[in-house]
């Protein structure tokens, strides 16, 4: 059995690994130049990255741009249930909201996808059929990661079997934390392969760095990279089991990074925050972000997504008061 | 690149105002006419005449000097210096109540977006007034002598730029060791100074202690001529303030004067780009480049140039140019006619020199005055963008290869305000640091204020330092800086 923390894991493992696109082919050959890369980046200083983090998030949104924002924020939502105690009920329960948020109102938007643990993931994909909306499953021994790769592989196949659209998967925090940067890269890639589907296509790969665990901007810039150089569609902030989750400067950050990808290399790569983002004013202040940092083409369900729960029932409220004038109470909106 | 989240206009109102179509002097604690020929001041944003305002004349400043006399002799003076304490936090507390009244008003008379006059200008304004209101009664241990005595009369002449902000620093320290004011706001900028002065009518503060005397150029003259000044203060430009030095000269006043810039912000190869990036911008369109410790000289290490550039440029196409008021605004209107065509002429200068000029697409609105943010590429020393303070949206790129070369470019100026570092390397910012002929001088981040902080220039940007405890002594007898 491989296990990632074993120091003589990457001698065992001689299968070859794919090379990260142009400019960059060359920067996963060996541990140190792969090292040598990540630690080239730009650094970040955390009280600039802060202030302006802050500064937009003075940034005045109103009527038509309020409007906009929230029908925009609540199709950017990838309504999530990750318990313990989640049933199939919970779960098709979950399906229904995410069809029609606002049982009242018709012309409001559903939602990106739903995501749930890859055993439920069979069942979602039941309750969505014909939506067009996603199931994502988190995998790879979720929210720790800590287990062996072929565990992990494993969780993948079974989600993707289920008929998981998209795989959210965690890093190898321990291995980024030691410095065993290709462990992590590979581990990405590994994943990625095992999300091709055998009737063709492939669920969408979205990498959670975990930040709270990573803590310095620093190692979000360079987490960032990796997952991008290693395939991922898309960067995810955290799982939600930790604290901090996802907050502005780290957003700011990945916005940051993936903009300057796109520009290095033309591969445009997503952003899902994730976890501690509850209010209507949280998401719109991730909307101005996107826009003054990657620009508009982020601006879709495509390419940004919000992992919240709580979120869409205070979207769906603003959204109410924006229509009507006033602000109704918690019994206006479903409980899930 | 068009978005589709377009920001709806979110106009900060205005009816929280009670503008009046004139206002006096500001004499003894009493609003009174002036006998010069009144003035008027526009919202530079859309030229509307906001009000008139009284111009004062010889007679009006010796009628200020001679309250500002008496208030020093039987009351300021005598008082005691905790209590003198009390009337600066009441003013600062004043301050904060009415903070979006200033914020509001500021914004109408300068032009500068209402972002930075809620955000920066009015708390930095109370800030001074807290800060030194802690001083008035431990001035004996500020480390400036056993017993430091209040100067007298200060006459204080202000700029456009920040002014609210300006009057905090000038009007907070003097009263603070106990002295009186007489203060000249800038011609262009004279109602928040007094709406200031409601405030001290309405923190009870006696009558006389702080004057405010509005005009122009023959008003400020006026006085700093006054023979019963004490100590003059002045903010503004360097051609006036070299004026200035000329009048005091000989006489028993004493003298500070914070002039003008042009400060090198030294961007180096292992910089956070990012946050330099905006660093840069903050350093040269913070207040529409109306600063006079404005980074307006970008020195960028050759080797990431092109990088920075393209960022930068990136970042600028962001900044929303308009109508001050908006809360969303970045950049507001340039403050006068005036100042827009020494802009212009600058700008000519820097083309027909030979350097570079670029511009963000954008239209800017018909009325009023503006200018686009400016970024000036291929800039030699030589070049007078280089070398003359432009005081608008105007940015000079400079290239250097080492960091000696960074540190005789920076000091290649007959400035010396402000600076800026952008390094992640400690060590190599500290070594800069100690070389660099400034006043200030900012490492990783730029334009930020505080009031223990002091400010102050080197060669033609001024003498004397204003904030912290070195800015006491500029008005106290018996303290050496």
């Amino acid at each position: 059995m491989t296990h990632v923390l074993d120091p003589d894991a990457l001698s065992r493992e001689s299968r070859p690994v794919p090379a990260p696109l142009e400019p960059f082919a060359d920067v996963t050959r060996s541990d140190a130049a792969f090292r040598a890369f990540l630690h080239g980046l730009p650094g970040v200083d955390q009280v600039g990255a802060e202030a302006r983090a802050k500064v937009l998030g003075t940034r005045s949104i109103k009527t038509t741009a309020k409007a906009w924002a929230i029908d925009t924020a609540i199709s950017m939502v990838d309504l999530t249930t990750l318990e313990g105690s989640d049933t199939p009920g919970k779960v098709r329960s979950l399906a229904a909201k995410a069809r029609r948020p606002d049982p009242a109102d018709l012309t409001c938007p559903s939602v990106a996808a739903v995501c749930v643990y890859g055993d439920l993931a069979g069942i979602a994909k039941d309750a969505l059929a014909g939506t067009g909306i996603n199931v994502a499953a988190v995998a790879t021994a979720f929210p720790s990661g800590r287990a062996s790769r072929a565990v992990k592989l494993a969780d993948v196949r079974d989600a993707v079997a289920n008929g998981a659209d998209e795989i959210d998967m965690v890093i190898d925090r321990g291995a980024f934390l030691a410095g065993r940067y290709l462990d992590v890269f590979e581990e990405i890639v590994a994943v990625k392969e095992v999300c091709t589907r055998r009737e063709g296509g492939s669920a969408h790969l979205k990498v959670i760095l975990e930040t709270g665990e990573l803590v310095t901007l620093d190692n979000v810039r360079r987490a960032s990279w990796l997952a991008m150089l290693a395939g991922g569609d898309f960067i995810k902030t955290s799982t939600g089991k930790v604290s901090p989750a996802a907050t502005l400067p780290v957003c700011l950050v990945m916005l940051e990074a993936v903009r300057d990808f796109r520009a290095a290399t033309g591969r445009q790569v997503g952003v899902k925050p994730a976890g501690g983002i509850r209010t209507t004013k949280d998401a719109v202040k991730h909307l101005v972000l996107i826009n003054e940092t990657a620009g508009a083409d982020w601006l879709s369900p495509d390419w940004f997504r919000f992992g919240a729960s709580s979120l869409l029932n205070d979207l769906l409220l603003q959204r109410q008061k924006l229509r009507t004038g006033h602000y109704s109470g918690p019994d206006h909106v479903s409980v899930d | 690149m068009t978005s589709p989240f377009e920001y709806a206009p979110a106009p900060e109102s205005r009816s929280i105002l009670d503008l009046k179509p004139s206002y006096g002097l500001f004499v003894d604690g009493e609003f009174t006419d002036g006998t010069g020929a009144p003035m008027k001041t526009l919202n530079p944003a859309t030229e509307e005449v906001l009000a008139e305002v009284a111009t004062g004349s010889e007679a009006d400043v010796d009628r200020a000097v001679r309250a500002a006399r008496r208030a020093f002799t039987r009351a300021w003076g005598p008082m005691r210096p905790a209590d003198r304490g009390k009337y600066l936090f009441r003013i600062a507390r004043l301050l904060q109540e009415r903070a979006r009244e200033f914020a509001v008003l500021e914004s109408l008379d300068n032009g500068k977006p209402i972002r930075e006059s809620r955000d920066v200008d009015v708390p930095l304004a109370a800030a001074h007034f807290f800060y030194h209101a802690g001083w008035a009664d431990k001035l004996e241990h500020a480390g400036l002598g056993p017993a430091p005595r209040p100067l007298g009369v200060a006459g204080q002449v202000i700029p456009w730029n920040f002014p609210l902000l300006m009057l905090a620093w000038k009007i907070a320290p003097a009263l603070a060791t106990g002295n009186t004011v007489v203060l000249k706001p800038a011609e262009t900028t004279p109602l928040t100074a007094l709406l200031f002065a409601e405030v001290c009518q309405q923190a009870d503060l006696p009558p006389g202690v702080v004057n405010i005397v509005t005009g122009a150029g023959d008003t400020g003259r006026a006085v700093i001529n006054h023979p019963d000044v004490d100590k003059v203060a002045f903010t503004g430009s360097t051609a006036v303030g070299q004026s200035i030095a000329r009048a005091v000269a000989g006489t028993h006043k004493r003298l500070t004067l914070e002039l003008g810039g042009k400060a090198a912000n030294i961007v180096f190869d292992d910089a956070p780009v990012d946050q330099a990036v905006e660093g840069i911008v903050r350093g040269i369109f913070f207040n529409q480049g109306h600063v006079c410790c404005a980074g307006s000289r970008l020195l960028v290490q050759e080797s990431v140039h092109d990088e920075v550039v393209a960022s930068l440029q990136r970042r600028i196409g962001t900044l929303r140019v308009g109508d001050p008021l908006d809360k969303n605004t970045d950049l507001g209107a340039i403050n006068s006619a005036e100042q827009l065509e020494r802009i212009r002429e600058l700008v000519d200068v820097g083309e027909a020199e030979g350097a570079h000029r670029w511009q963000p697409d954008g239209e800017l609105p018909d009325r009023g005055f503006w200018f686009k943010p400016t970024v000036f590429t291929d800039v030699s020393p030589a070049h007078r963008i280089a070398r003359d303070e432009v005081f608008g949206p105007v940015l000079s790129v400079l290239t250097f290869r080492t960091p000696d070369e960074a540190v005789a470019k920076a000091n290649n100026t007959t400035y010396g305000l402000s600076a800026g570092v952008w390094s992640e390397k400690g060590s190599r910012i500290l070594a800069i640091t100690d070389q660099l002929r400034a006043g200030v001088v900012w490492a990783n981040t730029f334009n930020e204020f505080d009031p223990t902080s002091p400010f102050g220039g080197y060669k033609q940007s001024g003498y004397g330092r204003e904030g912290g405890r070195q800015g006491l002594a500029a008005y106290l007898k018996g303290a050496e800086q």
